[in-house]
């Protein structure tokens, strides 16, 4: 589905006229991600990181497959595997270093992709299953990225599998044999290295297809725009492709420079040293954590300390870390304001700031050692994050007065609807 | 159709689908099965441990299951700092003649793996340090344990694990 003004896929080539007839895979491409999509001419550089994430997924994806020719999943050789691929393996050390400061790059554009979706309100009707389907993707990306961890097999790696699965014995009853069987063990071992590989490689690939019902979803409706009044005429469009390929394309350079910089000159920046000892199951690191991009989540399931309505307090943490990530998926049905746009709702927009602050402290507490004062900062902080959702939003959204729309995105960026002038590919409307 | 009587299809039908999904079925309980501890795994069921060279106060790291046991020698302090704890104050309640063997109540043999998330406690090597209770503290998330190996302070829900073992002799402790 797309608007009716959509330029139609005319190939001038006859070869590819003569595939286009047999398998409409270029009118496909074309309608997706070509001059066949119209998308609202007002967006902002906001709107660059849903293809940056798709460039940092091939990115892990590549840089992935060439690494699994050269490691060797198996509890005896798989460190040293790795350090045959830091010192031996032609450019070994750049693949490496590529591919885990890209989980990082990925993660970064994932936060920020979704954070724009926070302060747009990108999840309300008629864009729920796109943000429904977004919050499985990162989901995904949560198990792909942690099982990555384990398979160097230092000490950190061996360390989160424990603690990670040690997370499902906190279920009652089925807790333990649940955990046993995630492990094919009592501990981590050649087992659970062996089919976290297994599914480290095929999660990606399981992501790559969500995000292809994600965009399927997402072209429906078409993109949503900062001003969030839905497209009314073609004056409020312009072509996918050549105008937004472009603005892409300076972000991905953009992209680009941070990550080159991170790969070439900071690769162990947002690594732990305590990686590169082998792991050894008698003795846990003083001061394990997560990387950087689960410690929200992991101040979270630190600051239950005391067993709390009667549930265990073990049981509360995780309940409460798999919570925060749950409650996105009701988001569309709690944030219940006419008005998407967080540039026209004054209220909402300071409770918007407020959670991005709440959501770094967390980071920075769940990075931080179990102790005070970080512990009670955490419990305050997670009190908060979920305050948020379950209860500022849904009051915010009914006594707030949002500012006045802009008629049309056409008048938001011209002042006057009749200042339009079409793009030049389109045909004019008579 | 108009709904009335089931034709002879219908029994069919009913019963090729059904047959296919008890098929499949089936065929899911070897994929998740295979899963689970394979047999070499648990066949490394059992240990026998020298205990002869751990003095009153000291304690080794043994390894069962490829995790470790701590296996204490308490002092007459350490018991009777057990033994005076009022039991039903405790979060899991247990004394410590529960968890050892009668007559040989200064030998605490217990997992070494924290009743948390997995972490291994600090307390049974030299120098490491025991906890505000003389027992085992945990570094990852701060668990505290007294000289029984019994949960008093921070996030573990339960005491450290005494695994199933039985002493062979005076010397020999056989684990599993």
């Amino acid at each position: 589905m797309s608007f009716p003004w959509a330029n139609e896929y005319k190939p001038t080539n006859p070869l590819m006229q003569w595939v286009d007839d047999r398998l409409p895979l270029p009118r496909f491409v074309y309608n997706a991600v070509g001059a066949g999509y119209p998308v609202p001419r007002n967006l902002n550089y906001m709107w660059n990181f849903g293809i940056l994430a798709g460039f940092a997924l091939v990115l892990q994806i590549v840089t992935g497959v060439v690494l699994a020719m050269h490691y060797a999943a198996n509890a005896g050789v798989a460190f040293d595997s790795v350090e045959h691929i830091m010192r031996d393996v032609n450019w070994g050390w750049m693949l490496r270093y590529g591919h885990a400061n890209g989980a990082s790059m990925f993660f970064i554009v994932v936060y920020t992709h979704i954070f724009r979706g926070f302060f747009y309100s990108s999840y309300k009707a008629p864009r729920e299953m796109i943000w429904l389907l977004g919050v499985v993707i990162f989901l995904l990306m949560m198990a792909t990225a942690f099982m990555g961890y384990v398979l160097p097999w230092g000490q950190m790696s061996f360390w989160g599998a424990k603690v990670i699965t040690g997370l499902f014995s906190a279920i009652p009853l089925v807790g333990t044999p649940l955990q046993q069987w995630l492990l094919g063990g009592f501990a981590p071992d050649n087992a659970a290295l062996n089919r976290f590989f297994s599914l480290h490689f095929l999660l990606p690939f399981v992501i790559l297809g969500v995000i292809i019902l994600h965009v399927w979803a997402l072209h429906i409706p078409g993109s949503s725009n900062p001003t969030g009044v839905e497209v009314k005429q073609e004056s409020d469009t312009v072509p996918f492709h050549p105008y937004y390929t472009a603005k892409d394309g300076f972000g991905l350079g953009i992209f680009l420079m941070v990550y080159c910089a991170l790969v070439f000159f900071a690769p162990n920046l947002l690594g732990h040293p305590d990686n590169y000892i082998p792991a050894n199951p008698l003795s846990t690191p003083a001061h394990i954590v997560p990387e950087w991009y689960f410690w929200p989540f992991y101040a979270i399931l630190r600051a239950f300390t005391s067993d709390f309505l009667f549930i265990p307090a073990k049981l509360m943490g995780v309940l409460a870390m798999f919570s925060a990530i749950l409650v996105w998926f009701f988001l569309p049905w709690l944030d219940t304001s006419p008005v998407r746009s967080g540039h026209y709702r004054p209220l909402f927009r300071k409770f918007f700031y407020l959670l991005v602050v709440d959501v770094l402290v967390l980071g920075y507490c769940g990075g931080a050692p179990a102790a005070e004062p970080y512990v009670m900062i955490s419990q305050i902080a997670a009190m908060y994050y979920f305050l948020h959702f379950l209860v500022i939003l849904p009051v915010v959204s009914s006594i707030e007065t949002p500012q006045p729309l802009p008629f049309s995105i056409t008048e938001a960026v011209l002042g006057k609807d009749e200042h339009a002038t079409l793009a030049p590919a389109t045909p004019a409307v008579a | 159709m108009t709904g009335e009587g089931v034709r002879r299809r219908d029994f069919i039908n009913i019963a090729a689908v059904s047959f296919a999904g008890v098929g499949g079925l089936a065929a899911l309980y070897p994929l998740i099965s295979q899963m689970a501890p394979s047999a070499d795994v648990l066949a490394e069921s059992s240990t026998e441990i020298d205990i002869s060279a751990i003095a009153p106060g000291q304690a080794i790291k043994a390894v069962w299951r490829k995790q470790p046991v701590f296996i204490r020698n308490l002092t007459p302090e350490e018991i009777s700092a057990a033994e005076k704890v009022d039991v039903s104050t405790l979060r899991d309640p247990e004394t410590l003649e529960k968890r050892t063997t009668a007559g040989k109540t200064n030998w605490l043999i217990t997992m070494g793996v924290c009743t948390h998330l997995g972490c291994v406690p600090l307390g049974a090597g030299e120098g490491e340090v025991k906890g505000e209770f003389g027992g085992y503290f945990c570094p990852c998330h701060g668990s505290v344990y007294d000289t029984a190996a019994r949960i008093r302070k921070g996030p573990a829900p339960k005491n450290l694990e005494v695994p199933p073992h039985e002493f062979s002799s005076d010397t020999v402790v056989k684990i599993g």
